[in-house]
């Protein structure tokens, strides 16, 4: 049997190794995703991904492809479990678009427009969540986090730097700063890092930069996150 | 093989032979079960029956005289109401780990629902959207319910709620957190349904809830200073 698979009907070629995620998104068919990021290893935790594979519900950025697989991703059930996770993580945290900074290039709020959500639903946790201004060149909102840990994973893996961590369990889970006071500025973060550059939300924040590209001129701002498969291909690595 | 029961069964299996081992129970849970039966009964503890045994021979063994419901294996499992106490305890019935939590008639049912739903609010390690966010809704929901501003609405959501959850949690926890709603308000429905105003929504914001802090700050509390007082 050749390397394909189908997604909602649509055939989607792989290499082995890919999960249905990387297979679909490289095809240019867009899954809604979060905590996936193309440079990263899969981690499944948000479930914004989720699918029915022959009819079982998975998530698509840790399954593995294999051939046949006949997978249902734009039907009205699961992008209806797609519209109330979205509708969670915006209650859980404190997501003011109109006043973020992040707004156009904020992949959350890409997608509540993409799926169509239009209102949070639930009522609102608004958790106490300070800011961290403490670094001369780097703001951390908390307020928006929505615990990908792509930060994690780029400043462990990428950086080497260990700067962030979670804390906590269950719905008091939240982003932490690796250093004794707890503070960025003791940390050795620097705006460089892929750490920076990662966060899906606003939550990590280039001081003074944060209209440098005017809100209208947005990734998001011309064309809906779901037209947009090719910003999220699998990187291939030299020498994998 | 990693407890103690397991342990002791294979040990009889290697000690009498399978033959005599699967003599007991039913034809397909051979053996015996551990049951801790815990809850309204006057004689709780362990209790080792053959499988197939029915949740009325041990409820009659551990003294429950009163009992209206049997929460099987544990917050996660089953909700056995007295009408089904005829049923037995097997894989092919009622399987269990274990636990026998007995509730009498003069407990009521939705609190146990709602102590079931802090319970998993409380266990979700956080790691998925789903489960993280989802049993702090269903718990809200549930208090809400509690309160007495619940409506048939919030009973939908938390249906919904429960669907996402089954389908997209990362675990177990996750996926069977809101049985004991679920089974509660298919078995209970009446504990539900007396605390349900007869309104098709009514927020969780309490307005005049709200109005108590002013209140106290103004010194006031004339019938003006009350919303169902507003004109």
């Amino acid at each position: 049997m050749s390397n394909t698979f189908t997604v909602d009907g649509q055939e989607v070629p792989f290499e082995p190794g890919q999960t249905v995620l990387q297979a679909a998104l490289t095809a240019d068919v867009f899954i809604p995703h979060l905590c996936y990021h193309p440079e990263f290893r899969p981690h499944g935790s948000c479930k914004l991904c989720t699918v029915e594979v022959n009819g079982r519900p998975a998530t698509s950025c840790t399954l593995p492809a294999a051939a046949g697989m006949e997978i249902e991703s734009n039907t009205a059930e699961i992008m209806a479990k797609r519209r109330m996770l979205l509708q969670m993580l915006l209650v859980e945290g404190n997501h003011f678009c109109p006043s973020c900074e992040k707004s156009g290039s904020c992949k959350l709020q890409a997608l509540c427009y993409a799926l169509g959500v239009m209102s949070p639903h639930f009522d609102q946790f608004y958790p106490d969540r300070p800011v961290d201004a403490s670094h001369p060149e780097m703001l951390l909102d908390f307020n928006r986090c929505i615990l990908c840990e792509l930060c994690i994973r780029a400043s462990a893996e990428v950086d080497q730097k260990n700067v962030f961590a979670l804390s906590g369990r269950g719905i008091t889970k939240h982003l932490i700063v690796n250093a004794e006071s707890g503070r960025l500025a003791d940390t050795n973060f620097a705006p460089s890092d892929k750490a920076a550059q990662v966060c899906p939300v606003g939550v990590i924040l280039r001081k003074r930069r944060g209209f440098a590209v005017p809100i209208g001129s947005r990734p998001y701002d011309a064309q809906p996150i779901s037209d947009q498969a090719e910003r999220f291909k699998p990187v291939v690595k030299e020498g994998s | 093989m990693n407890n103690v029961e397991t342990f002791a069964a294979a040990a009889l299996v290697a000690a009498r032979g399978g033959e005599w081992y699967r003599a007991i129970g039913t034809s397909k849970s051979t053996g015996t079960k551990l049951l801790s039966v815990s809850g309204d009964v006057a004689r709780p503890g362990i209790y080792e029956y053959p499988f197939g045994v029915t949740v009325q021979q041990v409820l009659d063994d551990a003294g429950a005289a009163n009992a209206q419901a049997v929460q099987v294996s544990g917050p996660s499992g089953l909700c056995v109401a007295d009408n089904e106490f005829g049923h037995r305890i097997a894989f092919e019935e009622i399987p269990t780990a274990g636990a026998f939590m007995v509730f009498n008639k003069d407990r009521d049912m939705f609190d146990v629902a709602q102590n079931f739903a802090q319970f998993f609010a409380h266990e979700s390690c956080g790691f998925c959207t789903p489960c993280r966010v989802g049993t702090t809704l269903l718990k809200n929901l549930m208090d809400k319910i509690g309160r007495g501003h619940g409506t048939q609405v919030d009973v939908t959501e938390i249906r919904q709620i429960a669907d996402l959850m089954q389908a997209a949690a990362h675990c177990g926890l996750g996926h069977t957190a809101s049985r004991p709603l679920l089974d509660t308000l298919k078995k209970f429905r009446p504990a539900y349904e007396r605390r349900l105003q007869s309104l098709r929504f009514q927020p969780a914001f309490d307005l005049d809830g709200a109005l108590a802090q002013a209140r106290q700050m103004t010194g006031r509390d004339d019938s003006g200073a009350h919303l169902e007082n507003a004109e």
